[in-house]
């Protein structure tokens, strides 16, 4: 089966890189301020953003880069599915949240603390329906997650599917977000370890 | 297509350390669910159970969370000769919140105690594995979620068998969150009842061993998996769908899949977590799906609801209740309180049948179904 890398985003270091080429650069060093910053760069008007943690906020930013101009593409948001990992879970937010229950324990907060919960924000926005997981490993382990995607496809549980690492914890941060379809539509790569691993560098 | 088996088993509960003695607990009607020192109700292992057990490696430390999983691990792997250590293992562990207990408002050691990955690696470590562990984290369905991607794992030719572990504990962390949303119930929970409101918390470890191995794949003591797949809810974050839609796309996906009519399904095992949405989107799911044919039944009124073991652990008992042509009942319903009639019980119904559904749903708008069966 063929398979094409169709759009890549990868953001760290204040920048976000779409297909190879910077997208968007910010001088602010502290990541809430990074995020707000693309919210205000992206020019569009979505209220969830600002009840979200700056895990979901990072996704959900990867996640409109990613698929700028190519929303079309997705034939069918039923078999669109979504494959994310990272290193340390909602750990972020599980602090914040501890830190609430010494007064009173904020559902708002508990609610994040569920790494998945980036998956659910970036399927509202979307509209995509398809297959769902988060995966915990200490770094982007770009060959799993290669050859879990091709196993996807294979079994005929997607037709779409968003696949990457959504990290962040205190100040560190990093996504990187490819979308995978059949056909050669956008940045038309061929999915390969090679071609997530330079558009990672 | 490969056909891959579940070989082996482990429950480690309130109602017991074995799987057989969590499936007599429940036949016998018994709940592990009591009522806690602060008014809630929870299924919580007893201490004395844990201190049993004995470890080989006096050197180092595990927590309670780790103790659980390594318990369940070893006694499923006891029963079988698949082994940690061999390169064709993978383990699979599933939680939402490991040794969340161990986090403190201030000077936490990360990534040590809290890193969900460094968890698996102390366990992967204890049995001295083979290969490098991977954890499911995705709320709810991760025990179902971690099965499914255990068959796949499998399927891929990398590996011929999955040892996959759901953990997850009762701490102050999870029940003041659910607190926080009014989601706790001052009784015993009420799974499909009329007057359910809310879920009682469980902790659990369950283990289920995975093999392609034609030896045990041909053994007709074994139930095979079916198809399983995911879906996601698109509409909110902590409340489910109000139509049920998206789970019934995973099931009628499954069904497909897996090549089996409706009316050949023996039984539902629901999530049923007893909140009032939860059972009612289920319950219109599963008519969306037109399997309402099937008896229901939801195992959270004798095991809580134990999170990233939850699927895990209904899996096995339902595969016990399966393999002994059993439809189990619905501790803590009485009267059906969902807007589609469904086929619930109160008592252990005996039923001839060779396939069951699991179903799960959980935070993020996620769902999961699978199909189990017996052998040809």
């Amino acid at each position: 089966m063929s398979l094409y890398i169709t759009s890549a985003v990868i953001i760290r270091n204040q920048t976000v890189r779409k297909n190879g080429s910077v997208a968007f650069q910010s001088s602010e060093t502290n990541v809430h301020l990074f995020l707000r910053a693309i919210y205000d760069y992206l020019e569009v008007s979505y209220t969830r953003f600002h009840k979200m943690d700056a895990l979901n906020k990072l996704g959900w930013a990867a996640a409109e880069f990613l698929l700028q101009e190519i929303e079309s593409g997705f034939v069918d948001k039923e078999s669109a599915g979504i494959v994310l990992a990272n290193k340390s879970s909602s750990l972020d937010t599980d602090e914040r949240f501890l830190e609430s229950t010494k007064s009173v324990a904020s559902p708002a907060l508990f609610v994040y603390t569920l790494p998945n919960i980036v998956l659910g924000e970036i399927c509202i926005r979307h509209g995509l329906k398809g297959e769902n997981t988060f995966f915990v490993t200490p770094n982007f382990d770009i060959t799993f997650m290669h050859d879990y995607t091709e196993q996807l496809f294979e079994s005929e549980a997607v037709n779409a599917c968003i696949i990457g690492w959504a990290e962040q914890y205190h100040e560190q941060y990093e996504a990187a977000f490819y979308l995978v379809q059949k056909s050669s539509m956008g940045l038309q790569e061929p999915f390969t370890i090679k071609a997530l691993e330079k558009l990672y560098e | 297509m490969k056909r891959i088996c579940i070989h082996s088993t482990n429950v480690l509960s309130a109602l017991g350390k074995t799987t057989s003695e969590n499936f007599a607990s429940v036949l016998n009607g018994d709940t592990g669910i009591t009522r806690q020192e602060d008014g809630s109700f929870s299924s919580i292992i007893p201490p004395e159970i844990l201190d049993e057990i004995a470890f080989s490696n006096p050197f180092t430390a595990y927590s309670r969370f780790e103790k659980m999983a390594i318990h369940s691990i070893k006694e499923a792997l006891q029963a079988s000769e698949i082994r940690m250590d061999d390169p064709r293992t993978i383990f699979i562990l599933s939680t939402t919140k490991g040794n969340i207990d161990l986090l403190k408002t201030e000077g936490n050691v990360y990534p040590s105690d809290l890193s969900l990955h460094a968890t698996a690696e102390k366990i992967t470590l204890y049995f001295q594995a083979e290969n490098r562990p991977l954890v499911v984290s995705t709320a709810c369905i991760s025990g179902l979620m971690a099965l499914i991607v255990g068959q796949r794992l499998i399927r891929s030719g990398k590996y011929d068998h999955a040892v996959v572990c759901g953990v997850d504990l009762v701490s102050d962390f999870v029940t003041s969150g659910f607190r926080s949303f009014l989601a706790l119930s001052d009784r015993q929970c009420k799974p499909f009842d009329a007057t359910r409101n809310g879920i009682n918390l469980g902790e659990a470890a369950a283990t289920v061993i995975l093999s392609n191995d034609k030896n045990l794949t041909e053994n007709s003591d074994n139930i095979m998996l079916g198809e399983g797949a995911s879906s996601n809810d698109a509409n909110h974050i902590s409340g489910p769908s109000r139509t049920g839609e998206e789970l019934s796309l995973a099931i009628k996906n499954v069904l497909r899949k897996s090549k089996i009519k409706p009316e050949e399904i023996g039984f539902i095992s629901a999530h049923g977590t007893a909140t009032i949405y939860n059972d009612e989107m289920e319950a219109k799911a599963f008519q969306l799906s037109n399997i309402t044919q099937s008896p229901v039944n939801s195992l959270k009124g004798y095991f809580g609801h134990t999170l990233g073991a939850a699927g895990l652990l209904e899996t096995i008992i339902s595969a016990e209740a399966l393999k002994n042509d059993l439809v189990l009942p619905t501790m803590g319903w009485e009267v059906s309180g969902v807007s589609v009639p469904l086929k619930l019980s109160r008592e252990v119904t005996y039923q001839p049948m060779r396939h069951f559904i699991k179903t799960s749903s959980g935070f993020g708008g996620c769902n999961a179904a699978m199909i189990f069966s017996k052998q040809n």
